[in-house]
């Protein structure tokens, strides 16, 4: 599938059977194509780097910042099930998306996505900067040309290059709330960087068959479970300093510096776990955790942020 | 002139027609909800200023 040939379909909507067909998507399948729960992590990511930065957003238009955000994501989203639309349909978790179950045709899904694409981001310029609008326009082409179209059938390390979108989103809530790029928000994008390949790849040791029925080049079938366990470990040895970071710089408090060393040395300690003794239950276990673990690092920056910096220095 | 016979065209199920309903309902309330956001955000950056312009 490639953009040329869906474009020249796109052109010429009667030219085949499947696109005169009568739609029978519903609004729940649209809503789908925006992947909601991975659209829940960017609007909190993005959320606390707003909230944190510097200086004062009036709440209206940090609200219309945050749902041009979330706009995007659900963009990136769509634009990744069309393009994927053929990966998705063999492999279990994903066969019933919209695409592949038949809902939603690809041009559709596409048509969506660019429609999307296109409002937040020139929406975001108008409303609020063109710093965070280019932003998001740059995590909307990394996600959807730099790792879906590229490196996800190529690399490997597709989700460890392609994990730069995910880490975007807080960059760009601190870039509309200051109209630039601080230390303290890259340290943001530092700790999601960080933390996606233990997420994946706990993720990819359970559904490894999934993804060699789709020929997608994951760690755990390119270079076999032993290796995927070795590297989730190191990137768990580099996620733990880096995730406390922002206290060991002075940019958050010790309350934040607590609570990501605890959740660290336990991410840590599930990631040694599963290095010497490999199971399912274990991978699942971390890949379990290591949601929760970025959830509560920046839970404990919002709520230090709210709290006034009353343990400490916060990044006010 | 003879008349052409009414083509039947494509007739849509009871399925199809509550779907697309509920799709156009959508697209209404998000380009509500789109509409009041921009009034909402034009408010808040012209302020008290949306007042003073030179006649």
């Amino acid at each position: 599938m490639s953009l040329v040939s869906e474009s020249a379909d796109l052109a010429h909507p009667l030219r085949t059977e499947a696109s005169a067909r009568v739609s029978m998507a519903g609004v729940e399948d649209y809503l789908a194509l925006m992947k909601p729960r991975v659209m829940s992590l960017v609007v909190f990511t993005a959320l606390v780097g707003l909230v944190i930065a510097p200086g004062h957003l009036h709440p209206v238009i940090g609200f219309a910042a945050l749902l041009c955000i979330a706009v995007g994501a659900g963009a990136a989203g769509a634009l990744n099930m069309w393009y994927d639309a053929d990966i998705d349909a063999v492999m279990t978790r994903t066969a019933q998306r919209p695409v592949p179950g038949g809902r939603v045709e690809p041009g559709e899904a596409f048509a969506f996505g660019v429609t999307l694409a296109a409002f937040s981001i020139v929406a975001l310029g108008l409303l609020v900067n063109l710093i965070a609008a280019a932003l998001l326009a740059f995590t909307i082409f990394f996600y959807v040309v730099v790792y879906t179209m590229w490196l996800k059938r190529s690399t490997p390390q597709n989700i460890v290059i392609g994990g730069a979108a995910g880490a975007f989103p807080p960059m760009i809530g601190w870039a509309a709330a200051t109209g630039g790029i601080g230390i303290e928000s890259c340290l943001l994008f530092l700790i999601i960087f960080f933390w996606t390949p233990p997420h994946f790849w706990a993720l990819s040791l359970i559904r490894s068959e999934d993804y060699a029925r789709a020929g997608v080049p994951m760690l755990p079938v390119v270079a076999g479970e032993r290796e995927t366990r070795r590297q989730i470990l190191i990137y768990a040895l580099v996620l733990a300093p880096v995730g406390a970071s922002p206290w060991l710089l002075g940019y958050a408090g010790l309350a934040y510096g607590v609570v990501a060393i605890v959740s660290g040395a336990a991410l840590l300690a599930l990631a040694w776990r599963l290095w010497r003794a490999p199971s399912e239950r274990i991978a699942k276990r971390l890949f379990a955790f290591s949601i929760l673990y970025l959830f509560v690092l920046f839970a404990a920056l919002l709520i230090e942020y709210a709290l006034g910096g009353l343990f400490g220095r916060t990044f006010a | 002139m003879s008349e052409q016979p009414e083509e039947p065209g494509i007739v849509l199920t009871e399925e199809q027609k509550r779907r697309r309903r509920a799709r156009s309902i959508a697209i209404a309330l998000a380009l509500g909800a789109f509409v009041i956001v921009i009034y909402l955000v034009t408010v808040v950056k012209l302020g008290p200023d949306v007042l003073r312009r030179p006649l």
